[in-house]
């Protein structure tokens, strides 16, 4: 029998939470404040959201945002997949620790670092440097992040059933589509959520690689944060919030009833 | 094992080409550009390869390159002084976050199973949410007049000055980095096996000894993973210093940033650089080693 939460357990998981998420309420609940000082409290409203309507630049940015999110989550899925299926099922080939460190590394190098590395790799080889540079960049640091989550959920998979089907005369390549591939879906699914939310975060890499015209969401929000705390970027701090805690929350409620009735 | 075609390797090959063009060279780049001197130019820093002189234009950019810059990171002192006060950031505030992560992550292993599943679920969702925004939010609590010397003056206490200060930068790094600690503390205690408690009170241990002889000791792999995750990009870290600290905060992330964008002073971004992956090479291995050593356990 596991012992039950004491008192003390309880209080550090109950105060742990309010440290969380305190901040992030008090930011959405600022959202809907009339006044235009942020901190004080002038009746509800929802003026700041009709405002960034208004907004061309900020609209702009969310556009080169979702734009660069998709398409270099999508890339850094597929490519974060091929790198887990190598991982795991490639036993011990010669330069597999160079290879596991090119996708642990980047998950803690600090981001100015890659962001530097990556700017100088687009100068060195003359590319002009916009949507298309972001992009690239998202891909490589997003890869290894999709790479350590389905390589969680294929080290769980039963190869046998890759190998029956084998015997029954398919490819290598039908027997993953046809077998593996379904199997995994959940974590792949997963993968490319934390791809797209990672990039639409991003702030360091995408300052370090954006050109004219490639300004991100981050970018826009950091640029008038500097000038002070603004109602408006409450606003869209909170449509933000609120997009990634629905995916997250309906990924994560979708897995439990999976889970309940298989 | 058994025997697979080696045409598999193939397609797996596309990850690791990616990530040696887009990651692992860009690092000698970043060191040759170390090397270099800062020049009014667009890009601005020399000597440049020049492949239409062949062999002699190699020689001549292998004679424009030295340690000038790393020199300049020596004997000035703000370079130094923001490594130092690098390390001293990311190592305080680790041990903070090692004191508050562990009481939570040792709580939510107590839960009962299906609360434990939702708590889980509640410490992983700020880690979705943007970084800059969860930064941001606290910019309104820790101004001059924001929420937090509101509250303190419904209470009758005097207000506190913690914008711009180091205790900022304190507080915004434990509260983004905290589920880095957590998670990786919650998944070693969660499977520790119960029934070694068990066995220890069945020898006489109080619960308090229990913890610090059985519980503790065997949850040091997920108190080093979760340091480790929060001590490496911590040093360098650069939109918490730069939005809650002040300007006589020093970091490096800070230093590289400002090196690179306000002084056009590549070739010092560059060092500087190079100095920080030189300090987290160690640590990273080690990270990688442990990362590789856990999922070997899983298969």
């Amino acid at each position: 029998m596991r012992r039950g939460p004491s008192a003390f357990n309880l209080a550090s998981v109950i105060l742990g939470l309010a440290f969380l998420y305190l901040p992030i309420v008090l930011l959405v609940v600022y959202s809907f404040n009339a006044s235009r000082l942020v901190t004080v409290w002038g009746g509800f409203s929802t003026r700041w959201y009709a405002a960034l309507l208004q907004d061309q630049q900020m609209l702009d940015a969310i556009g080169v945002t979702l734009r660069v999110g998709v398409v270099s989550a999508t890339l850094a899925t597929v490519l974060g997949t091929l790198a887990a299926v190598a991982l795991t099922r490639a036993g011990r080939f010669r330069g597999r620790l160079v290879f596991s460190g090119m996708i642990y590394a980047p998950l803690v190098m600090p981001e100015v670092i890659l962001g530097l590395s990556l700017l100088l790799l687009f100068v060195a080889f003359g590319l002009p440097r916009g949507v298309w540079t972001v992009t690239v960049s998202h891909a490589t640091m997003t890869l290894c992040y999709a790479a350590v989550v389905i390589q969680a959920r294929l080290i769980g998979f039963d190869r046998s059933l890759e190998e029956a089907a084998r015997d029954l005369g398919r490819t290598p390549v039908q027997a993953f589509l046809e077998v593996t591939l379904p199997n995994i879906a959940p974590a792949v699914a997963a993968a490319w959520m934390l791809a797209f939310t990672l990039s639409l975060d991003d702030l360091v890499i995408a300052s370090f690689t954006s050109g004219p015209g490639s300004t991100t969401l981050p970018m826009r929000i950091y640029s008038q944060v500097r000038l002070g705390v603004s109602p408006e970027i409450n606003a869209v701090s909170t449509l933000l919030i609120g997009l990634v805690a629905t995916g997250v929350i309906g990924a994560y409620l979708v897995q439990q009833r999976r889970r309940a009735n298989p | 094992m058994s025997a697979r075609p080696p045409r598999r390797g193939l397609a797996a090959l596309a990850p690791f080409l990616w990530l040696a063009v887009f990651f692992a060279f860009p690092f000698l780049l970043v060191a040759k550009l170390s090397l270099s001197d800062t020049a009014l130019a667009m890009p601005p820093y020399a000597p440049r390869l020049d492949w239409s002189k062949g062999l002699q234009g190699l020689g001549d950019f292998a004679r424009g390159l030295d340690l000038q810059t790393y020199g300049r990171l020596v004997t000035d002192r703000l370079y130094v002084a923001a490594y130092l006060s690098s390390l001293k950031f990311a190592g305080i505030a680790t041990a903070i976050l090692l004191m508050i992560g562990y009481p939570i992550a040792y709580g939510m292993s107590r839960c009962p199973p299906r609360l434990r599943q939702a708590l889980l679920m509640a410490v992983i969702l700020p880690f979705w949410t943007s970084f800059l925004i969860r930064i941001y939010a606290w910019i309104a609590i820790l101004k001059p007049g924001g929420l937090l010397n509101q509250a303190l003056g419904l209470l009758g206490l005097p207000p506190l000055a913690l914008m711009d200060t180091d205790v900022a930068v304190y507080i915004g790094l434990v509260y983004a980095y905290l589920p880095f600690m957590v998670l990786p503390l919650y998944a070693v205690l969660e499977r520790q096996d119960e029934s070694l408690l068990e066995a220890a009170a069945d020898l006489g241990c109080t619960p308090r000894q229990a913890f610090w002889r059985v519980t503790f000791p065997l949850s040091l792999p997920g108190v080093a993973a979760g340091a480790l995750l929060c001590l490496i990009p911590m040093i360098g870290e650069f939109v918490i210093p730069d939005l809650l600290g002040g300007s006589g905060t020093l970091m490096l992330g800070k230093t590289i940033w400002t090196e690179f964008f306000a002084n056009r002073d590549w070739p010092a971004a560059s060092a500087v650089a190079i100095v920080l992956l030189a300090t987290l090479i160690v640590p990273i291995a080690i990270y990688q080693r442990q990362q590789m050593k856990l999922l070997e356990a899983d298969r």
